[in-house]
């Protein structure tokens, strides 16, 4: 069972050789990946539905292939996270929302579809802020996630459960979904990778939509040629979409590979001038300006750069994204799949209460704050000020990164100003919290690719990010010095995952195989405790 | 409104009335706007769903260019500006039929814009209705109530949702609203809807059935003292399904508009609903309190780029229009205006078209699909076209007719047994024995008969008084049961006297 | 600028189907000054020159050929249906008060 500890370490490059060289098997891996769950999950909960049973059944499939001597992807037989925001067909899919508990999809999202495809296992599917509005976790219906670098602090959001699965250990990859950093900031908060690529460049079918001119799914890595790799495998073209680009994935991997040369010559690197300074922690800045010098030593040409109309791009984003969740979010309504609550007794018993108890009770708060505010940036007589306002700027964005992007090849900054913060300590003020996206959210905005790579600890022993941003459809771009960063980081003072404390490892070493069934319901009871409530709630309205 | 409305005439002599259709008319496309569903009416339920037409999360639209260049045609057969980039927006309003919550529409950059359509009137005169956009969008499920009186919402306990037909394409054509049509408003709305149908139906585009629902129109009317004066507050009566509902909504509307205004009241700004059975709309909802629909573009879809290119390929496509063909007809038959709006008012143009290029002469195919043919469809109370005998049918009849072996009394007994379901022409008279009995030694002798059994007659028609000729005739007729042809008969009959 | 009301939000939360309780109205009343306030220099820069951006990747939009694809299967989502009735959803009585 030792040897379990080690195979999960391995970055999923490795893996993918251990399983081509028949060291082991894609069900071995997948079982010591569940076993880890079953360790980790007590106290990270990371997960929200654990699908051991699908997941040994795909890994037995893909070691069958290869027994025929089956053509195989390279990443076959290395199982996945996938966020909870991401459709999979016969596996609970809820957004981490009660108003879609215990819904089973009848199809797959192109980007799941792809995974099974290249024959990777799926493991199960990961918390997230509710509808992945949020920046900490704490936002999901039925728990918050965990931070394995110190579980009284947040993950990040909304993609805090795949960044802490892929943290520590639970699995070597996962599918996140980014609006305005909800893959990066997560990335930045665990010593993960996170990478969004360019708009259009993943497709988002079966990507529950947030905010649909926004929202793209991406890698979450522990490596960036790990990241690289599974951007190969679920982006193109996508007839599904209609804003999927029609062109092939750009040259990810051989960027990283590239990278890891760590020749920077010819590189030019532009410091964003607007994302530095006041507001940033002390460490943060330290980390970035170390990175930086990094890139330089490697032979990168640096240069500050500035995007003067940046600083409008958050107050932008904050009346474009509450639009588009407002009218995303309108068919959760009780009639055709998921929560349904009938109004109170003393209430007409109509479809059209029945819609708003449901909506009432489906929704958290967060969510509901969203709704109302979209619901009236887009009402008659607001909509040119708000949300044409608001496009706007995004043309000025948009132009402030054309501009730049003729200077410099990537850009750079930090991904977040701070490291994990405790879990409810920034909750109460919502500009504060929306405050922590400034550096990720106007990548979504210009609809350009951008990446997190760690990028050290600060005192407190917790994970920095480095954000590398390039132009749209060149997400090789930022490959290159990513892989040229870590590689130069860990000649620097070792991997930084290694320095993480996971004890669910031993103890998953000491607990042996956990069983499909005894996995399946990991994480249940709470998801059913906090769906009795609304019972409870609803008798004290009658 | 209890009490008694002004006349229709009173109404007009004191108000000016102003009205204008959004007609919305489904396209016939083998599957839906935004995903390849199928689409059948009458479909079993749910079963030509995807996860888009079923609004399930994470599903997302692509559009059917079958519709998109069906509506281009549409658009170009009302004279519409195609422009060339048109936009979806989102209609946010809640309903149980609607699976997202919100329709896929246009707003402000609709695939065409403003064009025109000249339609024809009882008196030979032309009318042009401008018209202001005709936009593409995607349709509501069905919703069957249950547990009211005869399936009505209004007391229903609950109602089943079918969303099959969510998704399905839709052209919404917008009039601008229609100025100067006084006492001949509902004339020339009702001429209008019927010549989009025509249009549609030419163009292939649409079935254009209103009792499938593929068509229905939304009727705005509002009254303003004179012609000078500003529009007024307008109803909006919706989802009207009849041509008929169409035209007698906008009477009634105006005359219970007039009769308010000629109390002192005010007209609400609501819409409303057409009541087939009271012949009277009711009110729906006040528009104050209607939903803000909150339009903006759909970010799960962008702009359609419609080149000059593509335009003129599709303008290559347009079949001949119908007032044109219409007016082409007319003069190749030789027909005056009220011949003519006798086939149009009983749908028969087409039918005798095909007659008259089956064969026929365009005489013969007006008289027997507006006589006979027209007289048992309205016993039957069915559609020309749905009866058991078609144009191939009716030349044939008259080819048999020209070549001789069919007289009148014959040929309606025979097209009485095609309209019975008993085969063809050639097929009935077959099986009847229908057949005219041919001059010659056949008919001589029998004519012999005649004269033998009647001498006084023979004696009279000898003398030169030709009057009893007809006694003979009938004998001749009798003995044939009604195969010979009178006039054969009368000239063997006066050959055999001077003979 | 905006400055919302408590009967204002309960307004937009009957709009969007959201039986918002007396608390939560106040509450987000609260909420929505404090983001309102922070958002109102966008329209600074947001001047008539500027044409606005809907979709940040420049597409056109692509047509699909109309053939038809395979549906769902209707038993598995009637399965997914709150309430369902002969190949149907229920849907509550759709017009009434009390």
């Amino acid at each position: 069972m030792a040897a379990d500890t080690q195979i999960v370490r391995l970055s999923a490059a490795q893996m993918a050789q251990k399983l081509k060289d028949k060291e082991i098997s894609s069900r071995e891996l997948t079982q010591a990946e569940i076993n880890v769950i079953a360790a980790a999950e007590p106290s990270l909960k990371a997960f929200l539905t654990v699908s051991a049973k699908q997941a040994l059944e795909q890994a037995d499939a893909v070691d069958e292939a290869r027994a025929k001597g089956e053509e195989l992807g390279p990443l076959a037989g290395v199982p996945i996270a996938v966020k909870d925001m991401i459709v999979t067909r016969g596996i609970e899919t809820t957004a981490a929302s009660r108003i879609l508990d215990g819904w089973i999809p009848p199809y797959d999202a192109t980007a799941v579809r792809k995974l099974k495809a290249a024959g990777m296992p799926i493991l199960g599917k990961t918390n997230l802020d509710e509808f992945a509005q949020g920046s900490s976790t704490e936002h999901s219906a039925f728990y918050p996630t965990h931070n394995p670098w110190d579980t009284t602090r947040v993950p990040g959001g909304s993609g805090g459960g795949s960044a802490s699965a892929v943290a520590a250990f639970e699995a070597p990859l996962a599918l996140g979904t980014d609006t305005g950093g909800s893959i990066r900031q997560p990335g930045a908060f665990t010593g993960t990778v996170g990478v969004k690529p360019t708009y259009g460049g993943v497709s988002r079918f079966g990507a529950i939509a947030m905010a649909s001119s926004l929202d793209q799914i991406g890698p979450v890595s522990r490596t960036v040629m790990d990241a690289a790799l599974l951007h190969a495998v679920i982006g193109g073209h996508d007839p599904a979409d209609s804003t999927s680009i029609p062109e092939d994935v750009p040259p990810v991997v051989e960027a990283a590979t590239a990278g890891q040369n760590q020749d920077l010559k010819g590189l030019k690197v532009g410091v964003v001038k607007e994302m530095q300074g006041e507001g940033y922690s002390p460490a943060v800045s330290k980390r970035f300006e170390q990175c930086v010098d990094k890139l330089r030593q490697m032979g990168a040409e640096v240069r500050e750069v500035s995007l003067p109309r940046v600083s409008y791009a958050l107050d932008a984003y904050y009346i474009l994204m509450p639009s588009e969740v407002s009218s995303n979010l309108a068919r959760y309504d009780g009639m055709r799949y998921g929560l349904r609550v009938m109004p109170p007794a003393d209430q007409p018993q109509t479809s059209a209460g029945m819609m708003a108890w449901t909506r009432e009770m489906g929704f958290g708060d967060e969510v509901k704050r969203r709704i109302i505010l979209g619901t009236y940036a887009l009402s008659a007589g607001f909509y040119d000020a708000w949300y044409g306002s608001a496009q706007k700027v995004r043309t000025l964005i948009l132009c402030d990164f054309e501009q730049a992007f003729g200077q410099v090849d990537v850009l750079v900054s930090p991904t977040s100003p701070v490291t994990a913060f405790r879990l409810g300590e920034e909750i109460t003020d919502p500009m504060t919290m929306y405050r922590n996206d400034i550096c990720t959210i106007p990548a979504n905005l210009a609809g350009i690719p951008a990446m997190s790579v760690p990028a050290g600890l600060d005192e407190n022993g917790l994970p920095i990010g480095f954000q590398i941003m390039a132009p749209q459809k060149r997400d090789d771009l930022m490959y290159r010095p990513a892989a040229a960063l870590e590689k130069a980081l860990e000649q620097e003072s070792g991997s930084l995952l290694d320095k993480l404390s996971a004890p669910w490892l031993d103890k998953a070493a000491k607990a042996g195989d956990v069983d499909a069934d005894q996995a399946a319901t990991i994480g249940k009871a709470e998801q059913k405790a906090v769906m009795d409530e609304i019972a409870d709630r609803m008798k004290e309205e009658r | 409104m209890a009490e008694k409305l002004m006349s229709f005439e009173e109404a007009i002599k004191r108000y000016d009335p102003v009205w204008g259709l959004e007609t919305h008319v489904e396209l016939n496309t083998k599957t839906k706007l935004f995903c390849p569903a199928p689409y059948s009416f009458g479909g079993e339920p749910n079963t030509e769903l995807t996860p888009v037409s079923l609004g399930l999360p994470g599903s997302l639209p692509v559009l059917n260019k079958q519709a998109i260049d069906d509506a281009i045609r549409l658009g170009l057969a009302l004279h519409c500006h195609i422009n060339e980039w048109s936009q979806w927006s989102r209609k946010n309003y809640f309903y149980p039929d609607m699976p997202r919550d919100y329709q896929i529409s246009q707003d402000d950059k609709p695939l065409n814009g403003e064009g025109y359509l000249d339609v024809e009137l009882d008196d030979g005169s032309t009318f042009r209705v401008p018209i202001l956009r005709a936009h593409v969008e995607d349709d509501a499920g069905k919703n069957t109530h249950i547990g009211g009186a005869a399936g009505r919402i209004e007391g229903a306990a609950y109602s089943l949702i079918d969303y099959n037909r969510a998704g399905v394409p839709l052209v919404e054509i917008v009039t601008q609203p229609v100025t100067g049509t006084g006492a001949k408003a509902a004339e020339i709305a009702g001429a209008y809807v019927r010549m989009l149908r025509d249009i549609a139906r030419a163009l292939g585009v649409s079935e254009g059935r209103l009792e499938q629902g593929n068509m229905r129109a939304d009727v705005n009317v509002s009254l303003r003292e004179s012609p000078d004066a500003p529009l007024g507050t307008r109803s909006e009566t919706k989802n009207v399904n009849s041509f008929r509902g169409i035209e007698k909504t906008i009477i009634y509307e105006i005359r219970r508009q007039a009769t308010i205004l000629s109390q002192g009241g005010e007209i609400l700004q609501e819409t409303r609903n057409w009541d087939e059975s009271t012949q009277t709309t009711a009110n729906g909802r006040l528009k104050s309190d209607a939903n803000d629909y909150r339009y903006f573009p759909d970010p799960d879809l962008v702009q359609v780029h419609t080149t000059q290119e593509h335009i003129d390929e599709l303008k290559a496509t347009l079949p001949e229009m119908p007032l044109h063909r219409r007016h082409r007809l007319q003069k190749e038959w030789g027909l005056d205006d009220r011949q003519m709006h006798a086939i149009l008012n009983a749908g028969a143009l087409d039918l005798i078209d095909q007659t008259v290029q089956a064969g026929a002469s365009a005489d013969g195919a007006r008289k027997w699909w507006l006589g006979e043919i027209s007289r048992v469809a309205n016993e039957q109370k069915l559609a020309l076209d749905e009866l058991p005998v078609t144009p191939d049918d009716v030349a044939e009849l008259e080819q048999m007719i020209a070549d001789g072996k069919l007289n009148d009394r014959l040929a309606k007994k025979t097209i009485a047994g095609v309209l019975a379901g008993e085969g063809t022409p050639s097929e009935v008279a077959d099986a009847h024995g229908y057949k005219v009995v041919e001059a010659g030694s056949e008919l001589g002798s029998i004519i012999d008969k005649a004269f033998a059994d009647n001498p006084d007659v023979v004696e009279k028609l000898k003398s030169g008084n030709m009057k009893p000729m007809g006694v003979i005739i009938g004998a001749v007729m009798r003995a044939t049961r009604g195969q010979a042809d009178a006039k054969a008969v009368s000239a063997e009959v006066i050959k055999k006297i001077r003979g | 600028m905006a400055r919302f009301t408590k009967d204002q939000v309960r307004h937009l939360g009957s709009l969007v189907r959201i039986a918002l309780s007396d608390d939560e109205a106040d509450r987000l009343k609260n909420d929505l000054n404090v983001i309102s306030q922070s958002i109102t220099h966008v329209q600074d820069v947001a001047t008539a020159d500027v044409p606005p951006t809907a979709n940040p990747v420049p597409l056109e939009a692509p047509l699909r050929p109309d053939v038809p694809a395979k549906t769902l299967d209707r038993d598995e989502i009637l399965a997914q249906a709150p309430k369902s009735q002969d190949g149907q959803f229920v849907a509550p009585r759709i017009l009434g008060g009390k």
